[in-house]
């Protein structure tokens, strides 16, 4: 009896001991994670901060010293190249080493590995795009370039460094949650980080939609809905700008593209911009006589936040600005000589390509009149819990076929088209981070177009701005030499008339120095005015934005850091200038009730702000985007075909010139409407829908409560995030905020004889929800305000504003 | 006598050791000084939650409960206290089993 009552509380002992180590399902092990000892509480930072420190790292060369402010930004001071890219590598990863691990993994199609099959098919996906075969590529170039190849291995290792030394109970706490370990970081990681920006930025498409409503609707309609050149636009390179070379022949396209168009005037899934903004203003229109340069680049916030600020300094070098976790140098900022941004261009580097393949064996496609070999790559998907899934992909001349059959498609990817194969620039060899490596160290004008040369995908708006007041814009990358329209819809992969005929010559892209305005700008909208020589894209993001900061702009004389700050929160609404009098003129108010009635008087004395407070936002937003769908919803939306919509630019350009016309009329009613019919029909719904869910009309119609806004943790983890928040701001406003995207940095650098830097992220420098450098910068981000950045010029300069010193040795 | 045995066992290791470490010191501290099987489940019960309160609070009290408030939340809880009573009482619990465990033992070899 007695050795059965051991025997049953042993066991009970050892299985709840297993029981609390082991992961069910989400839930992860209780007693790992619970305990005190190695679970999250050690996670808890202390509020008190070490004012010094030092640390021995074997695969130093010289001595490095950290000095971190107060946001904790850290000011790190190198004997040598290597050093520097070394302890970026190693500070980087004490504070952002799990979203590192994330998003290379998510990058690389490796997710599986440690969430199980829920990502399966998110990791197919970027194996089958080719992210993996894209970032190898990447590798190889950077690998090519001695410069490069040291600064890229000296931030993995110093990344290893962190890792080697961590142990379990220091893991960050989302490894605890889900319950892995951190492993080895790998160079190619850096180069994933890249294919992953490409795809933010520039992996939509929509031309299997483009395609569809071209045989729906026939190229007369498609052209009219569809045109290559926007109604109204405000060029990035402003319009009459003469191009001083001269241009490579523009190739012509295939007879079967031309017979596609002209056969009675009878093929991508793109969001319309996440909305980033940079300009550079001459000292003629500023106070100090001295350029100012502003950026604020708009992506997905989350927590942790995107960016991590950094000053790098060593012989030939002492820059500030932020950086990709796990990719070395500075993307976005300054030093003492030159400052510069980036916008995305929304030029199209990607492509589908119709495949004919010989048999049902597919080892053979058909391509410039022969039978060519596919070419197959083996992608082994580990998953948590279960065997490995092994994928074969195929390859053509053009790239990968990214869904070879109708089984695999994906039903959340409606637009990436079946038996096609992609072809797409982040696939191909390339040595971005040099451009960031030299910009890093650029002095003047010619250092920056140098520095641009080497800049692949995703293609940027790099502004620039230096000390020597010069000025400049360049919509920059590896950009396809295409005939027009070359990818506006599906090709025929067969004929070689249609790849790309090269690519056009980085000095032949686009570009603006000192134009005579005194200012150059840009807001993701189109490149260049029509008498650019070279094909980039139909379709740019809507020109709102651009148009505002170009108004507001040129109006502008001396201007100051302050003058910059207000216009990056600017929330004035251009689309609502353009669209509001004429939704009104054509809104029939003696058929309003009192309620109707009183909306519209709102709305009508609404200033076009887009302020928290605003009640004339909420009912312009709401009723203009329901206009929008209600006017296109009975032809575009079809359950069965993917099509495109047209838009908003062309949707306006109807309602003022052609209210009578055809796509007015609901085809799905006997009687023909028209415009007023669809504005009063919106109208009527938004009002019913904005009472329903916010009240009576009234302060709970403000827009800051009808558009809430949350900071959410790079996993959506509930807890994690800001909470939500009232903010200004849509995505066609300068301050673009719209379902989670928003300025993930904000920069405004004064350049001079003294430049100064100012800058805020909407979260803060840390990436552990323990810290108190989690989300210490959130609130001055909300409140429109900058900080100025500390730009220590050596290792001893003195400064109250530094916490910490941190010395690493060998 | 077992209990701040375990108590400072169960502490002592957390600073060194893995939590489940202190599961097998608090078996041995019941195994030599158990006597009976209440008290001893009640030692390893009170030791673990005991040590695991005074660690947790050693960690959150200087990061003002931040974090316990985040992870609170992610488990639907509404405070950082709460969350504390869980990892307390399961703590206690794997105490309390591994000490009632040691005494059952003991009992075995004794005459």
């Amino acid at each position: 009896m007695k050795i059965f009552k051991a025997f049953i509380s042993v066991a009970i002992t050892v299985a709840l001991i297993w029981a609390m180590q082991t992961k069910f399902g989400d839930i992860p092990p209780v007693g790992a994670f619970l305990n005190p000892a190695t679970g999250f509480w050690q996670n808890a930072e202390s509020k008190n901060i070490e004012p010094s420190g030092s640390l021995k790292l074997k695969g130093l060369q010289g001595k490095v010293t950290i000095q971190y402010d107060e946001n904790r930004i850290p000011h790190i001071f190198a004997e040598n190249d290597h050093d520097l890219y070394y302890a970026q590598g190693y500070i980087t990863a004490q504070e952002r080493l799990w979203q590192m691990d994330i998003q290379t993994r998510s990058a690389a199609g490796r997710l599986s590995e440690v969430v199980g099959a829920k990502a399966l098919e998110l990791d197919r996906y970027h194996r089958r795009m080719g992210m993996v075969y894209g970032a190898e590529n990447t590798l190889r170039g950077m690998m090519k370039d001695p410069v490069m190849k040291v600064v890229i291995n000296a931030y993995a290792e110093g990344v290893n460094a962190y890792i080697h030394q961590l142990s379990p109970r220091h893991y960050p706490i989302e490894f605890k949650l889900l319950n892995y370990a951190p492993e080895e970081w790998k160079p190619i990681n850096s180069a994933f980080l890249l294919k992953l920006m490409s795809e933010t930025l520039s992996g939509g498409s929509n031309e299997l939609a483009m395609t569809n409503v071209l045989n729906k609707f026939g190229a007369k309609v498609t052209s009219d809905l569809f045109p290559d050149y926007p109604t109204r636009e405000d060029p990035i390179i402003p319009a009459g700008t003469k191009w001083d070379f001269k241009p490579l022949p523009i190739p012509q396209p295939p007879a079967s593209f031309k017979a596609q168009m002209v056969a009675g005037m009878q093929t991508k899934d793109r969001v319309e911009g996440i909305g980033s903004n940079n300009w550079a203003i001459s000292g003629s229109k500023t106070a100090t006589g001295f350029p100012i340069l502003a950026n604020d680049p708009h992506l997905d916030l989350t927590y942790p936040s995107i960016w991590y600020q950094v000053q790098l300094s060593a012989p030939g070098v002492n820059v500030y600005g932020v950086s990709l976790p796990g990719a070395p140098c500075i993307v976005i900022g300054y030093n003492q000589k030159i400052s510069w941004g980036v916008t995305n261009v929304d030029a199209d580097i990607l492509d589908w390509y119709q495949i004919k393949f010989k048999d049902g064996s597919k080892n053979e496609y058909w391509y410039n009149n022969k039978w060519n070999k596919v070419t197959k790559r083996i992608e082994v998907i580990k998953v948590l819990g279960q065997q490995p899934i092994v994928d074969t992909v195929l390859y053509t001349v053009h790239g990968p076929v990214v869904y070879d059959n109708a089984g695999i498609a994906s039903e959340d990817r409606k637009n990436v088209p079946v038996g096609n194969a992609l072809r797409w620039v982040a696939h191909d060899e390339s040595d971005e981070f040099k451009t960031f490596y030299l910009l890093n160290r650029g002095k003047n004008y010619a250092d920056y177009r140098e520095a641009l040369r080497y800049f692949s995908a995703p293609a940027q708006n790099f502004v620039f701005a230096s000390a020597d007041n010069d000025i400049a814009i360049t919509p920059n990358g590896k950009l396809p030499l295409k005939y027009k329209d070359q990818g506006k819809f599906i090709m025929d992969g067969s004929d070689p008339a249609n790849d790309w005929h090269g690519f056009i010559p980085y000095e032949q892209n686009p570009t603006v120095k000192n134009p005579p305005r005194g200012f150059v700008s840009s807001a993701n909208q189109s490149s260049t005015d029509q008498t650019y020589p070279y094909y980039i894209n139909w379709q740019f993001a809507p020109y709102e934005r651009g148009k505002r900061i170009n108004d507001r702009l040129g109006a502008m004389q001396k201007a100051t850091i302050d003058s910059m700050r207000v216009l990056q929160t600017d929330s004035y609404s251009i689309r609502a200038q353009d669209l509001l009098p004429a939704m009104l003129n054509n809104l029939d108010a003696s058929k309003l009730d009192d309620t109707q009635l009183a909306a519209l008087k709102e709305l009508k004395s609404w200033n076009k702000d887009y302020s928290p407070n605003s009640i004339g936002a909420s009912i312009f937003a709401t009723w203009s985007n329901r206009f929008y769908r209600l006017t296109w919803n009975d032809s575009f939306n079809d359950k069965k075909t993917l099509l495109n919509i047209p838009t908003m630019d062309r949707t306006e350009e109807l309602l003022i010139k052609d209210p009578n016309s055809i796509w007015f009329d609901d085809k799905r009613t006997p009687v023909k409407e028209t415009a007023a019919d669809v504005l009063s029909r919106s109208f009527n719904s938004t009002i019913d829908e904005l009472t329903r869910t916010h009240g009576k009309l009234g302060t709970g119609w403000a827009w800051g409560k009808v558009r809430p806004f949350e900071v959410r943790h790079l996993a959506k983890l509930a807890g994690f995030g800001s909470g939500n928040f009232e903010s200004s701001g849509t995505s066609s406003t300068i301050n673009a905020l719209s379902e989670g995207h928003g300025p993930s940095w904000r920069m405004v650098v004064q350049m001079g004889p003294q430049t100064k830097g100012y800058g805020i992220l909407p979260g803060g420098q840390s990436g552990n929800p323990g810290s108190f450098f989690y989300d210490d910068m959130l609130q001055t981000w909300k409140d429109g305000k900058l900080k100025e950045l500390l730009f220590l010029n050596s290792a001893t300069e003195k400064s109250p504003r530094i916490k910490t010193t941190l010395t690493l040795s060998k | 006598m077992l209990f701040p045995l375990i108590l400072f066992l169960a502490f002592v290791s957390g600073y060194l050791l893995p939590w489940w470490a202190a599961c097998i010191l608090a078996f041995a501290a019941a195994f030599f000084f158990g006597k009976t099987s209440g008290p001893s489940f009640w030692s390893g019960f009170a030791g673990f939650g005991l040590a695991w309160i005074a660690l947790a609070l050693l960690k959150s009290f200087p990061n003002e409960h931040i974090l316990a408030t985040r992870v609170a939340h992610l488990f639907h809880l509404p405070n950082w206290l709460l969350l504390l009573a869980v990892t307390a009482l399961i703590g206690a619990l794997a105490g309390g089993m591994s000490a009632l465990s040691g005494v059952l033992v003991k009992r075995v070899f004794e005459k």
